[in-house]
């Protein structure tokens, strides 16, 4: 099979040598990983700082004088696209995709480990580009996450004539640096797994991954040329997305430009970017769950095939976002059915969590918790969507804070769960050591319950009618003072879940230093990065042989076994025939 | 097992708090029952769905929790029970996406004998036109805005003559009757919504949008901006009013036809000169105003602001309130202003008046001000000069004690609290940003450098 040579090849094109090339201008996958994951988080946190200020200005207007409307407006911007592009989707393809591929796959690295290098180092580009915006005359843009032109490069909105030209020119650069990881994670999933491991014997994991990475090889491109038109109306002078309007009682010298048309380029790209997101927390889950409860994910197959039919029908519901936008209303019936339709796999996929569960002999190790954690906020953000996606039931409903808390649980709060249930599962892989339990456990309830008190009364105020992005909500006769008090109990919930997690950043730093040696495979778990011969994995992950895979991923408590997982690479002959040959359905 | 309690406390909480949270829609004022409804169909498959699975995980969580003599079942899947799921799963979102469709196909079918009523939208304000007695709207144009024509009115189409202009954020409409709006944004997007109605959608430069509905219910209602369109996009505001087609009809009888506001009888400085006397007193014999007397400086002010001011001060919108002492004062010397004309010849002549400096009696951090003008100059120029398109006056050049004032005035709602100051309550609204007397100190201080 052609994938072996490359797996194979016996002499290391790129071992590291010097400090340098081991941990900082490093091709090894596992350091590249790391160094994706650390800066993500580290964007993370800045962008749980603004959302601090948000809530800070919510509860409290007319308090503090450096949040001007302008401010508010530049930290509602750059936190979403901090989260959403910054964070959410650099940890999960970047950060575990990295990772995760070619350990589970059984492969040495990536395919093109020097493309993996300069992937992680034009995201730190981009990274730096979008925090230089905070340096250049008028700072960031205020425009929202989506960029609407004109608004976004008209006076009027903070950032304008500079933000909007940095925030464009690092989204560009971050889509180069997506596209040389996202090549690299697809050709190693399709070229350089180890012998015997077959697509339909992958880890959900890197299914989620692979796909992701397909949909945003697909998306991105629509974000980019956009990010390019608008860069070309603000600076060249034409008219992709002006029409003839006027600015502060200016004629403008735009003419016949659509800014329906950024819309419809915006979220062709934004909707599969939630999937982007979503389908790998769909992967690490079924993961989770399936190892803790030492039982198989039920029904693999239909899962695999939920993915990639999530993945498809992402494509065709994108104008679900914009159905008060003033597009032809007509649009509304197809991509109203459109997306109600992709509910059906997403449900399925609800129904094989919890079918993995039942019946299961559940460990609620601090993964576990946070993967069930997951199971209720998904399944509470993912039933207000049908709301949203119906487009009647979105007509009260849209622009309003119902919206906003629909997408933070759904694409907020449960990736976020799961990356804390992926980071205490693989940390033992990742350093070697065991991470703090009660430390861990702490965390998880304070996020959970946060989180919660946080979203859940959003909703009922966006019923009321509440618009979002408002910088203060006084003088509409509809919203009483209570709305008020609610405000300020929601920014409480919010300071303590943000205060909360630095329970986690104590807990990495103590067990670094202080956490018991962990073991190779302290889960018991069967997937190939358990089997690695050292722990941490060293560069080339498996010494001198690549491990054979003989069986699916998920061989839990197999009748007829004296342990309760046999791993991917351990031969069918010690075992009954039905086990083995299940993984070559 | 803690974590079974806590997912079963958490539904049980989420169902209590849907029923007796007390946020929930506005009263419906409009023939949309029917969007309601399909919330309610959606909330009630949700909520049994949430409820379902949730308890569910929570026996599963219990009853499968480790131990040691435990052995998890074996079974890699179950093709009936994941086709029965698929299928009821299907049947529940059939039954929300059916009615949904059918509400929306009335929705985007807008019934014949719908008025037309069109709604402007600006940074940061609303404008109404109707067709007037023909009908049709008249053709609008970017291109002829200006001071004197705010619709960008064409004026050499016939349809346009008789078309009605409501400037100030409010707009009227009979009850019962169906209306179609039409949506026109002059600069960029915006989003009309009005709760109680139901219905919104958003403004697109460059093209017309719409939506329609009956409205049910008389009374007042707030119109929001609900699609991000700048700095001050929350202050946004606007109100329709529905009330009786008797009062409808003096009400719009009221408002000026486009030929009424384009034949304004031109101005005569000379008379103005003689009324303006009476101003002097106060205001001083250049309009360089008497702080003594807590009379702001009026040289230099916009003709267009000048005349808005008077007819607030005229017609209750300013000096109603008691706490504001020195509007009271101006606005019974505003009554004895007899109509527009003499307005008009009033402006004229302060208008001609010198704009000498004035005196700095203000004090503050002007680095900070910087800072918090910013927001200001969107609206009142970055040069402080005003824009009489975005309805902002200048503020460069004017007392500093008068601004100060005028600030706190707008904090505490003294002044823009009226209905009907459309502008004033944009102000109270943005007066947020300056939560304390330094903070009014220190962009008045730079407002002073400009």
């Amino acid at each position: 099979m052609a994938y072996v040579a490359i797996a194979d090849q016996e002499h290391e094109l790129h071992d590291p040598h010097s400090f340098v090339t081991k941990y900082i201008w490093s091709q090894d996958h596992k350091v590249i990983a790391i160094q994706y994951s650390v800066t993500a988080i580290v964007m993370g946190l800045f962008g749980m700082g603004l959302s601090m200020l948000m809530r800070l200005q919510l509860a409290y207007p007319d308090t503090f004088s450096f949040i001007t409307p302008n401010a508010y407006y530049q930290h509602v911007t750059m936190h979403g696209m901090i989260m959403v592009i910054y964070l959410l989707t650099a940890l999960f393809l970047g950060g575990f995709g990295n990772y995760l591929i070619p350990l589970m796959c059984g492969a040495r690295d990536m395919v093109f480990p020097f493309m993996n290098m300069l992937s992680y180092w034009m995201y730190l580009l981009s990274v730096f580009l979008l925090m230089t915006s905070y340096f250049v005359p008028g700072g960031p843009t205020g425009a929202g996450w989506t960029l609407y032109p004109p608004q976004s490069i008209l006076p009027g909105t903070p950032g304008f004539d500079w933000g909007i030209i940095m925030m464009l020119a690092s989204l560009a650069v971050f889509i180069i640096a997506f596209t040389m990881g996202g090549l690299n994670y697809i050709t190693t999933v399709l070229q350089a797994r180890c012998r015997g491991m077959t697509l339909m014997r992958m880890p959900l994991s890197v299914w989620g991954i692979f796909v992701a990475t397909i949909v945003g090889l697909l998306a991105f491109p629509a974000l980019f040329v956009s990010a390019v038109m608008v860069g070309l109306d603000r600076l060249v002078g034409t008219s992709f997305f002006m029409p003839a309007i006027l600015s502060a009682g200016q004629n403008l010298d735009y003419q016949g430009g659509s800014p329906l048309l950024f819309q419809h380029l915006f979220w062709f790209f934004g909707h599969p970017e939630v999937y982007i997101v979503a389908l790998p927390v769909f992967g690490i889950v079924s993961d989770l769950l399936s190892c803790h409860a030492r039982k198989n994910i039920f029904g693999y197959r239909m899962m695999v095939w939920a993915i990639v039919a999530i993945a498809a029908l992402s494509f065709v519901v994108w104008a679900h976002h914009m159905f008060v936008s003033g597009m032809n209303p007509y649009f509304g019936f197809f991509f109203a059915t459109t997306t109600l339709i992709i509910a059906i796999p997403t449900a399925i996929k609800v129904y094989n969590w919890v079918l993995t569960l039942w019946r299961g002999n559940i460990r609620y190790t601090v993964p576990m918790l946070f993967a069930i954690g997951f199971i209720f906020t998904f399944t509470n953000g993912g039933l207000t969507g049908l709301f949203l996606g119906n487009v009647t039931v979105d007509l009260p409903l849209s622009d309003t804070y119902f919206v906003v808390a629909h997408f933070h649980m759904v694409m907020g709060v449960s990736p976020v769960l799961v990356l804390f249930g992926a980071v205490y599962h693989w940390f033992p892989k990742i350093t070697g050591k065991m991470f703090n339990e009660n430390l861990a456990r702490w965390h998880f309830w304070l996020t959970l319950l946060g989180t919660y008190a946080v979203y859940l009364p959003m909703h009922y105020i966006g019923i009321l009618g509440v618009p979002r992005r408002y910088y203060a909500t006084l003088g509409a006769s509809f919203i009483p003072d209570s709305v008020q008090t609610v405000n300020v109990n929601i920014t409480i919930a919010a300071l303590t879940v943000a205060a909360a997690q630095s329970l986690f950043f104590i807990n990495v730093i103590w067990s670094l230093m202080k956490g018991k040696p962990a073991g190779s495979n302290p889960w018991n778990a069967t997937t190939l990065e358990w089997q690695t011969p050292d722990t941490p994995p060293k560069h080339g992950n498996w010494g001198p042989k690549l491990p054979e895979v003989y069986r699916w991923a998920y061989d839990y408590s197999v009748p007829g076994h004296s342990q309760d997982f046999i791993p991917q690479n351990e031969p069918p002959s010690s075992h009954s025939a039905t086990a083995s040959e299940h993984g070559r359905h | 097992m803690a974590l079974a309690v806590v997912i079963v406390l958490l539904v049980i909480a989420t169902v209590i708090f849907h029923f007796a949270s007390p946020w929930w829609f506005t009263p419906l004022a409009s023939n949309w029952g029917t969007v309601d409804n399909t919330v309610n169909i959606t909330f009630w498959v949700t909520g049994t769905v949430f409820i379902l699975v949730n308890f569910f995980l929570a026996y599963v969580v219990i009853k499968y929790r480790y131990r040691k003599d435990n052995q998890a079942l074996y079974e890699p899947e179950n093709k009936k029970l994941e086709g029965w799921l698929t299928g009821i799963t299907a049947v529940g979102v059939a039954a929300m996406l059916a009615p949904g469709l059918f509400v929306w196909a009335k929705f985007v079918d807008v019934p014949d004998d719908a008025a037309e009523v069109e709604a402007v939208g600006q940074q940061w304000s609303w404008s109404f036109r109707y067709p007037g007695k023909d009908g049709v709207f008249g053709r609008v144009d970017p291109s002829l805005f200006s001071v004197d024509n705010l619709f960008g009115m064409s004026p050499d189409d016939p349809h346009g003559q008789d078309d009605i202009l409501v400037e100030g954020n409010e707009v009227h409409l009979p009850v019962n009757k169906p209306v179609k709006f039409l949506l026109r944004s002059k600069d960029v997007l915006h989003n009309f919504a009005v709760a109680p109605f139901r219905a919104k959608m958003d403004l697109v430069p460059g093209m017309i949008t719409y939506l329609w509905l009956t409205p049910t219910q008389t009374g007042s209602f707030d119109i929001l901006c609900e699609e991000l369109c700048g700095m001050a996009h929350f202050a946004m505001r606007g109100i329709v009013t529905v009330e009786e087609e008797n009062e409808f009809q003096t009400w719009l009888a009221g408002q000026p036809t486009f030929a009424q506001v384009a034949a304004s009888p031109k101005a005569d400085a000379v008379t103005g000169q003689a009324t303006f006397a009476v101003c002097a007193a106060c205001h001083g014999v250049n309009g360089e105003g008497n702080q003594a007397l807590n009379a702001p400086k009026t040289a230099g002010g916009e003709g267009w602001y000048l005349k808005r001011q008077l007819h607030s001060f005229k017609h209750g919108l300013r000096g109603v309130n008691e706490k504001d002492i020195y509007g009271m004062q101006m606005a019974p010397f505003a009554a004895t202003l007899a109509d527009d004309a003499a307005i008009n010849n009033l402006v004229a002549y302060i208008e001609g008046l010198p704009n000498n400096p004035v005196q700095q009696t203000v004090t503050g951090d002007i680095e900070r001000g910087r800072n918090l003008y910013a927001n200001c100059g969107a609206c009142h120029g970055m040069d402080g000069k005003g824009l009489w398109s975005q309805n902002a006056p200048r503020l460069a050049g004017v007392n500093d004690w008068y601004l100060i004032r005028q600030l706190q005035n707008f904090k505490q709602g003294v002044r823009g609290g009226q209905a009907g100051d459309g502008h004033g309550k944009q102000m109270v609204l943005m007066s947020v940003m300056l939560p304390s007397e330094q903070d009014m100190n220190d962009v008045v201080a730079y407002i002073n450098t400009l």
